[in-house]
């Protein structure tokens, strides 16, 4: 892990700078971040840590809000995140998203994957994902568990509006589109639920380290 | 016309919504890992003086006025407070100041002119905008849409009971609003992306302030900044007054509807945004860095 300064009052922790500890290998970055977040948050609950936001991305955790950098950067570098296993909570079944799988895209995933239709839909659909992190818009989990063989790229032309729902791939990642808005993921089925509401606690379904099965429905 | 909640304290009706007038506070801060941006005032220490001279709380939601102005009628007798950019403000027929507190009569027209100088005021009303909060803020959200919607024209907003009197004050000092602008910047998190070269321009040639700035970022033109590494920067948390450079090479400096998360590497990041809520397009933005 690399500590980057990211202005007066943040820090980034960056974990794909080298030398990356001997023995995990290969390194799975999305565990890390997650293992991190994990004991950032707990810290923060503890008191231990003051930061206004942690915020897990692809292969950082960014600190915001944090009072004094420097001393915070000193202490988290001796810290060590407490191993998966720890921190799983064994009580806390998965999410389902029930899915139609119909989507638009699903003849182009199953060309990269040289595969079928039909084979593409029983692979999401028995895949346990976790949400890795949280951005683009409110509630838009990035959702990790396919392997990186697997990842797609996006449309060279974004769709002017992809409806509220749409469950969709892109890169290594599957996410679920929380509102209407355009979009470059390949669309691959839609769901009913409703994943992002100010009116409950939390406000998205999809939190980070939060585990995701895409159930046919 | 769109009420937006009931209320007992009176509305504010929109007679003119103008270019962009919303309803800003504090923000949401403490919900970036859901994705939910702080959003609020781009200038917060204007919106917390504007509450405090109408005795309003310091994070009492109030309107984020910009450019053109806008023309209002509160429907009961009220003390509103304008601070910003320098505009003229009539309250009925009598021209009025920014910077101290102003008695508007009942069904009296509130006229906010066009910005001078600077390019956003922040008007208090006291008991502040009572639109119904989302995630704790009543802030609109550009980026996302969350919060109220921007005003348009006939909107009645509510407003909320008055809570202290206005402020003893018979005059603030007006903030000057340069043409210039000088920012302090630290380097970082990605300037190891970037050549030396892109450094040397970042602190030492000017840069202009794009007319397709907002509320998001304030975009800048001038010498393009040359990477060092190529190719995608996986995504990461972003902060307030961080300087993305995209693929182009010309720096954009986020501000308050920021996105959570951007793949773009930051080359710095800006100590105090603030000055750049006054920024017109046209504006010379100039950065200057602890390291050099």
């Amino acid at each position: 892990m690399r500590i980057r300064p990211a202005g007066a009052h943040a820090l980034l922790l960056d974990f794909t700078t080298p030398p990356v500890d001997p023995g995990t290998s290969p390194v799975d970055l999305a565990a890390l971040v997650e293992a991190w977040r994990a004991e950032l948050w707990r810290r923060r609950e503890h008191g231990e840590l003051v930061a206004t936001e942690i915020v897990p991305a692809a292969a950082t955790v960014l600190l915001d809000g944090v009072p004094d950098p420097v001393a915070t950067a000193a202490r988290v570098a001796d810290w060590t995140p407490a191993p998966p296993a720890a921190t799983a909570d064994p009580g806390a079944d998965p999410v389902e998203v029930p899915v139609t799988y119909d989507g638009a895209d699903l003849p182009r995933v199953a060309e990269h994957w040289r595969t079928d239709v039909p084979a593409v839909v029983r692979r999401l659909a028995r895949t346990e994902f976790r949400v890795a992190f949280c951005g683009f818009a409110p509630g838009f989990g990035y959702l990790t568990g396919l392997p990186a063989e697997l990842a797609v790229p996006r449309l060279t032309s974004p769709r002017p509006r992809v409806p509220a729902g749409s469950v969709a791939l892109a890169g290594p990642y599957a996410g679920i589109y929380p509102t209407a808005s355009p979009g470059g993921w390949l669309l691959v089925g839609r769901t009913e639920l409703t994943l992002f509401d100010v009116r409950v606690e939390p406000p998205a379904r999809l939190t980070p380290g939060t585990r995701v099965r895409l159930v046919p429905a | 016309m769109t009420e937006r909640t009931g209320s007992g304290a009176g509305v504010v009706e929109v007679v003119r919504a103008g270019a962009l007038t919303t309803v800003q506070d504090l923000g949401r801060p403490g919900w970036a890992h859901l994705g939910v941006t702080r959003s609020g005032a781009l200038d917060p220490s204007a919106l917390r003086l504007a509450n405090r001279l109408v005795g309003n709380p310091e994070s009492t939601a109030g309107l984020e006025i910009t450019m053109t102005g806008c023309q209002l009628r509160p429907t009961r007798a009220t003390t509103v407070a304008l601070v910003g950019a320098d505009v003229d403000v009539r309250v009925g027929d009598r021209p009025g100041d920014t910077g101290r507190p102003l008695a508007v009569p009942a069904g009296a027209l509130l006229r906010i002119g066009p910005a001078r100088a600077g390019l956003r005021c922040w008007l208090a009303v006291a008991g502040g905008i009572a639109v119904d909060p989302v995630l704790g803020s009543r802030a609109t959200d550009t980026l996302a849409g969350l919060g109220p919607a921007a005003l348009r024209d006939g909107d009645r907003l509510p407003l909320g009971e008055p809570i202290g009197p206005p402020a003893p004050v018979d005059v603030t000092v007006p903030v000057p609003h340069p043409t210039e602008l000088d920012l302090a910047v630290r380097l970082g998190p990605r300037h190891d992306w970037f050549r030396t070269a892109a450094l040397d321009l970042l602190l030492g040639t000017a840069y202009t302030v794009s007319p397709l700035s907002n509320r998001i970022g304030a975009r800048l033109t001038g010498a393009p900044l040359p990477r060092a590494v190529a190719g995608e920067l996986p995504s990461e948390g972003l902060v307030l007054g961080a300087v993305q450079v995209p693929a182009d090479g010309q720096p954009l400096i986020f501000l308050a509807d920021h996105p959570t998360t951007g793949g773009y590497p930051v080359i710095a990041v800006v100590d105090d945004v603030t000055l750049l809520a006054q920024a017109r397009p046209g504006t010379t933005v100039r950065f200057h860095g602890p390291q050099r």
